[in-house]
């Protein structure tokens, strides 16, 4: 894979953090029914940022829960290569909450389907909005985010990266040709 | 972890699967526990698929714990049961397998009394065949969550000092455990009635000892077998009383000889009072009921792993 293009350096991440946190506490009114969830494994580290942002601005605590989609995916009878299979936290209750869904990318959104089903098998959440960090378009399903980081309108033959300190020890997002 | 996977389609011992093998099917299982406690306990990763439960010998555990598993996969599962079968009108197990699997089924579980019984199975016939235990030769699951116990609760299972305490023998648990566990690296020693151990079990890669305390000492587990209360009928063992006192488990023999914190496992159905008391089997350092629990995570791992196995 051939970088193409740096799309965000660690300030341009911090900065759409404490944008979307921001949008979320503008967008709802019922903050104390909010909960945040992240999608394994780069959503989940970026729902504890989002949350560390919200507690900053606004100094209410958010919880926050991980999912692990794998058990959900549409393609688990065709994927050639065997699934690790991650586990699955969220410890508190969804019913009557507003969940924030947290990706690192939205690409095809089938992975946010996965997620959406999970979630209900949960609870009954009162609404579920989708936060992610980049959206680069090519959608297959009829989702779309209420909050984005950043818009990249990108090639199939392209590749978005997310790295982020808790996995890969550094901050930044970059553009690849595959 | 990424891009492990099972080298067989089926689970027909622990002796044929590598250490690295067993350690991918206790990580998977860590991430199945959590959703036995959903309030929705089911996901849909084996939607479509068909479990067939054909069980010859009885069995409740083991045949309720594949069958939950298989039902919080998603997948549909049916038992059959041999009192109720055409086996009573003489059918071969072939015969039955095979139309079994003429009807389009994914994995058939078995229990049967003939060791090397779902080795045979799995030469016949296309679906996946998991063994639920082949007379006294294997039991892969239950030594799968014996482990998955032992490292939950010690969280580890390398240089742990492990006794199996029985008939080892007649003990497809035993065999197992000891493949497992030897294979990730415990020290496991088995004790039991000179009659009931069996001949060159050292060559297994474990100590022997026909002394209940030298095996309680230092253990940092104990697995102790259901005795079979027919072996004395065929004179391997004086009688019940004798061997309860000579072998069984009790409070006072663990004060005496033990660690005061000694893990203690039992595969069931227990003899209460006979190779383990009662104080013990519901004390404070048994995990008796959590390998009970357990048992459902393991056999949802195996059964999502072999979900992909391609290869025969």
């Amino acid at each position: 894979m051939k970088p193409k293009a740096k799309i965000l350096n660690p300030a341009g991440i911090e900065s759409a953090i404490t944008r979307i946190a921001h949008e979320i506490l503008e967008k709802n009114s019922e903050k104390e029914a909010l909960a945040i969830i992240g999608i394994k494994y780069r959503g989940a580290f970026l729902a504890e940022r989002l949350a560390g942002a919200i507690k900053k601005i606004a100094n209410i605590g958010v919880p926050i829960g991980a999912m692990d989609i794998t058990l959900y995916r549409d393609d688990l009878t065709e994927a050639s290569e065997q699934p690790i299979v991650h586990s699955t936290e969220v410890d508190f209750n969804l019913d009557g909450k507003v969940v924030i869904l947290v990706d690192d990318v939205l690409f095809t959104g089938r992975t946010v389907r996965c997620a959406l089903d999970e979630l209900i098998d949960f609870g009954r959440p009162k609404r579920i909005q989708l936060a992610a960090l980049i959206d680069r378009g090519h959608r297959e399903f009829p989702i779309r985010a209420d909050y984005v980081g950043k818009n990249v309108p990108t090639a199939l033959s392209e590749v978005v990266e997310v790295k982020l300190m808790e996995s890969e020890g550094v901050d930044e997002v970059v553009l690849y040709e595959k | 972890m990424k891009n492990k996977k099972l080298k067989s389609k089926h689970l027909l011992g622990i002796e044929e699967l590598t250490k690295e093998e067993i350690e991918l099917i206790l990580d998977q299982a860590e991430s199945f526990k959590e959703i036995s406690e959903r309030t929705i306990k089911k996901v849909p990763a084996l939607r479509g698929k068909t479990v067939v439960n054909l069980f010859f010998e009885p069995s409740t555990r083991t045949r309720t714990s594949f069958e939950l598993a298989a039902k919080r996969l998603s997948a549909d599962t049916i038992s059959v049961a041999s009192s109720s079968s055409s086996v009573l009108k003489g059918e071969t197990l072939k015969d039955t397998a095979r139309n079994i699997e003429a009807m389009k089924v994914d994995y058939i579980i078995m229990r049967h009394a003939k060791a090397g019984a779902p080795h045979m199975l799995a030469k016949t016939v296309s679906p996946a065949v998991i063994n639920a235990g082949d007379g006294s030769h294997e039991h892969p699951t239950q030594a799968l969550l014996d482990a998955f116990t032992i490292r939950q609760k010690a969280g580890k299972i390398e240089g742990l000092n492990v006794s199996i305490i029985g008939d080892i023998a007649h003990s497809r648990v035993a065999r197992s455990n000891i493949w497992a566990l030897t294979k990730l690296g415990a020290n496991v020693t088995v004790c039991g009635p000179k009659t009931l151990i069996p001949a060159m079990v050292e060559k297994m890669g474990v100590k022997v000892t026909y002394e209940l305390k030298e095996a309680l000492k230092n253990a940092d587990a104990l697995n102790i077998l259901r005795i079979q209360l027919e072996r004395q009928q065929r004179g391997l063992f004086p009688s019940i009383r004798e061997y309860a006192k000579e072998f069984g488990v009790n409070k006072e023999v663990l004060k005496k000889h033990a660690k005061k914190d000694v893990i203690i496992m039992h595969p069931g159905p227990i003899n209460r009072g006979i190779e383990l008391s009662q104080d013990v089997a519901d004390g404070p350092y048994s995990v008796i009921l959590q390998q009970v629990t357990n048992g459902i995570a393991v056999r949802m791992a195996v059964l999502f792993l072999l979900s992909r196995g391609k290869t025969k």
